[in-house]
């Protein structure tokens, strides 16, 4: 590995000037002469038929263009597969004005174009629809039994693996807890709103720049839906104001700009209303039925967690929701089931840790709860059944800095002073609890293609078309090409977000800074070979012979390492070579080897609370979360998203909740002053540890990410916090005031 | 009576908005939001839309001096007003000490709320009824921070104000 | 959002008179609640009168020791004005617990009262409301009503006043003063507001072409002994689930001289009972004659599926609010 002046250390974000003076801009922020504006019009019925829309007042009016819909739509293709993404579960896709049947409640159903905003805004509310309603069930909790065993998912997926016989088990188990755990749908809600500006260019091609977490999927699809080739459509998105999963897919405000553009000639943009932002992808209200048993000492002898999901009636949408429970602990018995619940609404869509964030939360619950019946404090029952191996493969793990985590995280929380009676302690009118759990999240490498290209005038420039949604891909990039050939940061510019640039999957998963991380060091490598040829090739430079271990790049020279003096600035190498630019392409992938390891990012969450004991409003005091996360790229962004992800389980298990309403069959809470996310208020102390990790399984840095870890355990550990507080379980998210009345 | 009743025809009015120490005069309609109106008509696309309810702060701007919703005030409505957006926090290509301070504890992450943070910020500052981070806390509450830099938020204000905070720099 | 005329009225009478003469007028002061609910077209006005330069923005002292507060001052030069602070910091503390900084420099005193319910169903013109179109009917009865009333609604809708600063103002014997076509009128706090009855679709009691030009706030004994609870599902930016206005003023003897309480997030109006009032005259300021004060208060409370907690939150927070306002220590 190179000397790592950057890597490992707090550098401050490098697009953080953009951010902070406003000229970094978003997908809605591209201007074009011409410009038009796009309103969605959404259905008021959650299945049925369109059977007319009256759009004449509208287009009365004088500057509004055109109102599409399925009734004079642009031809579009058949096949299901011509609407397909990279995160697409099995089914068939939700294709935007295909036709007039209405599959979910505020289904967009047309799209009013004019010369401003509040025109379309305008028009749109002109528009009048009649429908054919027919009966629809959204009614998750009084529909259970329909649910039907997962049989196939999308890729990533893994059906659940059960071992043994946990029927059997849990019979013998001396002490047995079985309690069932709800999860409502959640939406995404990043502050920025869908939006796509479409610009068509004086060639007749297309440039759009959309609210995504992948270019080149938002590309594909225009491609397949619209027919067009490579060249004429270019996907753009230099900044994306948060998503968190909502831009995995391609969402309809994409499709329907792009039509607009398409038909009418001129650029159109199209944001969708925060009220809209409910009426797509959304975390699945999930039901989680958990039977675990211990003997008598604490260890675990059976497991039995069965799931219930909700998905679409047209995509079978699944997470790996139960298959944490199989591999945390040892535990010889283990059976679990995932399931799935068709209702009339939009298929669920990965939200940050999808299915962990859920799972683990029910899972760390019970843990707690079975600790807690056995008379066994909950982190010795957790080291108690301590894994040394994944449990559902039975792979040894790549790395697992788990119990460097409980010791550090406990220590610095001060978990020795916890009273393992609940409602003991008393503040004032709260009380006060201490609850921990532990976090897990996969690791995964994805191939991805870098290209780096270094100017004589010293300046490297790194490409991947990969996106930055607030994660810091920007400035880790950054540190890790500057590393490898020894520049100052300065002299270094990473660029993404554009479908022009070497391919890169969606970010998400976690796995960006695992996966175009080691794409960049390789892009960068390879040019450090290129630049010792050259450097071999001049006679008189004294590197002839020289190999890549032989050299060092450093402070924009290359030195042979035996002998310092011998060295030569990058710009006169160049120069001396006659060479106007020396590039270098990789695509980087995955070890094989690697399938041989359980590869998983840990943490250890510790909690306290404080809970009114006559009004029940709960606030989390205190948090302290130790990660175990490999290597550490910037330890500044790092705690960052750390950070977040621990305020959205804190959101998670105290506020969010997106409720629907049987009459409508439609979310009915849907704004942010009635979906409430976490405030500055909610937030009080949050301590966050790195504990030191090696891996050298997982990548060629060793990194694993952090996008996810974050927020899975802190529901569970707030929850447990709770029963040591008041001595009652919640097992309803969120755990609002009226849950600790009674 | 409904029937003597007139109604008006809606036209195009001109107002002067000073942006950022700069004059602007537009013809406008009515039913343009000020936010609107900055980002559409002037191009200034630094103040975000977030929710057009007034529900998430992103639009937050100093409009004579006082930090408000844009999306919540019609631009007609605030005719001769002195407008500061995050473009106009900036002096002589230096940056805000708060701009920088939002760097320097990575007060932001995907960076949308952050022109929002900064106005809304700089009101409290002026406003000077904040003198702990708990009221921090509760002052800053009307921007929604969704990647959830809070602390590091926090932190940067503190630093302006000269108070403890706990949490702070690494 | 209906495309709009405006303009901006000088004074008062001119206001009125242009309102009354112009078809689908609405009077506009920080549109803070009004230009949120143009923009998904539960209002539709045609024509805004901006009245923020009526000259109804001070706030003075009258000359019986008691406050005059303009209607278009803004509720953060209200909540933070000395007079305010001083003589009723019950107020202050209720209109700071409100929305967010930004909104309350925008909202004024006269639109806050007149902002309209958080109901989801008043906000989503898909849905059936009788109080945004009388006779489609009420989705919130067997709807999802956490957020609803428990006390004075009717078959006809269950919305509750979302307003803090009302119900503080209630607490205070405020009074609520207007100016309409045939001259100006005053209005006690809690007789502005309205219950639903047959016709929800009326907020308050003000008359057409009314409108509001101050808030008048007698003189008040209750500048040391108060608490503002609001108990909510976050704890900033967030409308109450049930808050709490409480106010006593006591002799030496920890005996109250006299008592206000007023419950907000759970009717159509803030909620105020003189006998749940009375029950505590003359009493010593203790938990067991506020428990009874809250019982008489939500004696007739009825829940529905989702907001039946809120009899007992509200009854706690009641007993809860008394204490806290008996420990304040005057600042």
């Amino acid at each position: 590995m190179m000397k790592s002046t950057y890597i490992g250390t707090a550098v401050n974000r490098v697009d953080g000037y953009l951010k902070v003076s406003g000229e970094a801009k978003y997908a809605a922020e591209y201007q074009a002469e011409n410009l038009c504006y796009g309103v969605v019009v959404s259905s008021s019925i959650a299945k049925g038929k369109i059977k007319g829309i009256d759009a004449s007042k509208a287009l009365n009016l004088d500057g509004v263009l055109q109102v599409f819909s399925h009734e004079n739509r642009t031809s579009l293709p058949w096949f299901d597969r011509s609407y397909k993404d990279d995160d697409q579960p099995p089914g068939s896709p939700f294709r935007p004005f295909y036709s007039n049947e209405i599959q979910f409640n505020m289904q967009p159903i047309a799209l009013v174009v004019a010369e401003s905003f509040e025109l379309a805004r305008y028009a749109a509310s002109l528009i009048t629809v009649e429908y054919k309603e027919t009966d629809f069930n959204t009614d998750f909790r009084n529909s259970q039994e329909k649910a039907y065993e997962a049989k196939k998912g999308k890729s990533g997926w893994k059906p659940p693996k059960s071992r043994g016989n946990a029927e059997k088990a849990l019979k013998k188990a001396d002490v047995l807890v079985e309690a069932t755990y709800f999860h409502p749908a959640e939406h995404h809600n990043p502050l920025e709103l869908h939006a796509s500006t479409v610009l068509v260019e004086a060639d007749g091609t297309f440039t759009v720049y959309d609210k995504t977490q992948g270019v080149f999927n938002s590309q594909q699809y225009l491609m397949n839906v619209f027919g067009l080739s490579k060249a004429e459509v270019h996907v753009k998105a230099p900044f994306i104001g948060g998503a968190f999963g909502s831009g995995l897919r391609p969402q309809y405000q994409l499709f329907m700009a792009f039509m607009a553009a398409k038909a009418l000639k001129r650029s159109v943009r199209v944001v969708l209303t925060r009220q809209q932002m409910f009426s797509f992808g959304h975390r699945p209200m999930t039901n989680q039925m958990l039977s675990l048993g211990a003997a008598v000492d604490g260890k675990l002898l059976g497991i039995k967690h069965q799931a219930v999901a909700e998905t679409s009636q047209f995509e079978d949408y699944t997470e790996n929701v139960v298959n944490w429970s199989g591999m945390l602990y040892e535990c010889p018995d283990v059976e679990l089931h995932y399931k799935l619940l068709k209702l009339d609404s939009y298929t669920p869509l990965d939200m940050r840790a999808p299915g962990g964030a859920t799972g683990v939360y029910a899972f760390e619950a019970a843990i707690d709860e079975l600790a807690c019946a056995a008379g066994v404090d909950p982190l010795q029952f957790r080291l108690l059944n301590y894994a040394e191996e994944e449990q559902n493969e039975k792979l040894p793990f790549s790395s697992k800095e788990l119990k460097a985590c409980y010791a550090k995280a406990a220590e610095k929380f001060g978990w020795a002073r916890r009273n393992p009676v609940p409602g003991q302690l008393r503040e004032g009118n709260n009380l006060v609890g201490m609850g921990m759990a532990t976090g897990v999240w996969e690791v995964q490498q994805q191939q991805v293609m870098a290209k780096a290209i270094l100017s004589p005038d010293g300046k490297l420039v790194v490409k991947c078309g990969t996106t930055d949604i607030g994660t810091g891909t920007y400035t880790i990039m950054t540190q890790i090409a500057a590393d490898t050939l020894g520049l100052s940061i300065d002299d270094v510019t990473f660029v993404l977000g554009d479908s022009d640039l070497p391919m890169a999957p969606l970010q998400g998963g976690s796995w960006t800074a695992s996966s175009v991380g080691p794409a960049v060091l390789s892009a960068c490598e390879g040019l450090k070979e290129q630049l010792l040829k050259e450097a071999r090739d001049l006679s008189h430079a004294g590197f002839s012979g020289a190999k890549v271990e032989d050299a060092v790049f450093s402070d924009g020279m290359l030195r042979l390492k035996n002998d310092p003096s011998v060295q030569i600035s990058l710009p006169s190498l160049m120069k001396e070579r006659g060479l106007n630019v020396i590039e270098h392409q990789t695509a980087s992938m995955p070890d094989p080897k690697q399938s041989q390891y359980g590869k998983y990012t840990h943490s250890a969450v510790f909690v306290e609370v404080k809970v009114d004991a006559d009004l029940g409003n709960v606030q989390v005091s205190r948090v302290v979360v130790a990660v175990a996360a490999g290597r550490v790229l910037n330890p500044k962004t790092a705690r960052s998203q750390v950070l977040g992800g621990v305020v959205w389980g804190i959101s998670m298990a105290l506020e969010e909740a997106s409720v629907m309403d049987k009459q409508y069959g439609r979310f009915i809470n849907h704004d942010l002053a009635e979906y409430h996310v976490a405030v500055n208020a909610d937030v009080h102390e949050i301590e966050v540890i790195f504990v030191e990790e090696q891996d050298d399984v997982v990548n060629p840095l060793g990194v694993k990410g952090l996008g996810e870890i974050g927020i899975v355990g802190v529901p569970a550990a707030i929850s447990n916090a709770i029963f040591n507080a008041t001595g009652k379980r919640l097992r309803e998210l969120p755990f609002t005031l009226d849950k600790l009345l009674f | 009576m409904e029937t003597e009743k007139h109604t008006k025809t809606p036209q195009e009015l001109k107002i002067h908005l000073k942006v950022n120490e700069q004059s602007y005069t537009l013809e406008i309609e009515p039913w343009v939001s000020l936010l609107d109106a900055l980002r559409d008509h002037l191009g200034l696309t630094g103040t975000k839309k977030g929710c057009d309810h007034g529900q998430c702060g992103a639009c937050t701007v100093l409009v004579n001096g006082k930090r408000i919703n844009a999306c919540m005030t019609l631009a007609v409505m605030r005719d001769g007003a002195e407008i500061t957006t995050v473009e106009g926090l900036s002096e002589g290509g230096n940056l805000h000490p708060l701009q920088q301070a939002f760097i320097d504890h990575d007060a932001f992450q995907c960076g949308y709320c952050t022109p929002g943070q900064l106005c809304s910020a700089i009101g409290l500052l002026q406003e000077g009824k904040a003198k702990s981070l708990e009221d921090v806390q509760d002052l800053m509450s009307g921007n929604i921070c969704r990647c959830a830099a809070y602390t590091n938020i926090n932190a940067a204000i503190c630093e302006l104000m000269g108070i403890e905070e706990k949490g702070g720099l690494i | 959002m209906n495309r709009i005329t405006y303009s901006k009225a000088n004074e008062v009478r001119g206001a009125i008179h242009e309102h009354s003469i112009t078809n689908k007028a609405q009077f506009i002061a920080g549109g803070t609640n009004l230009l949120d609910l143009m923009k998904v077209n539960v209002m539709q006005p045609e024509h805004l009168i901006d009245i923020n330069t009526v000259g109804c923005d001070g706030i003075t002292q009258l000359d019986d020791g008691g406050l005059r507060l303009g209607a278009s001052a803004t509720n953060a030069d209200t909540a933070y004005n000395e007079l305010v602070q001083q003589h009723y910091p019950l107020l202050s503390e209720a209109m700071l617990s409100a929305a967010s900084a930004q909104l309350r420099n925008m909202a004024t005193n006269g639109g806050n009262i007149m902002q309209r319910t958080r109901c989801y169903y008043f906000y989503d013109t898909t849905t059936a409301c009788n109080k945004r179109e009388p006779g489609s009917g009420c989705s919130a009865i067997k709807g999802y009503n956490r957020i609803h009333a428990i006390l004075g609604m009717s078959e006809h809708c269950i919305a509750v006043h979302p307003s803090d600063m009302a119900v503080a103002l209630t607490a205070l014997d405020a009074v609520v003063c207007v100016t309409g076509p045939s001259g100006d009128r005053e209005i006690p706090m809690g007789s502005f507001h309205r219950l639903p009855g047959n016709t929800p679709e009326k907020d308050n009691t003000l008359e057409q072409d009314e409108i509001i030009t101050s808030i008048t706030l007698p003189r008040s004994n209750y500048a040391k002994h108060y608490s503002y609870l609001k108990l909510r599902d976050r704890p900033s930016y967030a409308f109450a689930l049930v808050s709490v206005a409480a106010a006593l003023h006591l002799d030496e003897q920890q005996r109250v001289l006299s008592a206000s309480i007023v419950l907000g997030g759970v009717a159509h109006k803030p909620w105020r009972l003189p006998e749940a009032e009375a029950l505590l005259i003359g009493n010593p300021a203790v938990a067991t004659h506020f428990e009874m004060a809250a019982d008489k208060l939500l004696s007739n409370a009825v829940g529905f599926e989702h907001n039946n907690f809120k009899i007992a939150l509200a009854r706690r927070a009641v007993v809860r609010a008394l204490q806290q306002a008996v420990s304040k220590q005057a600042s």
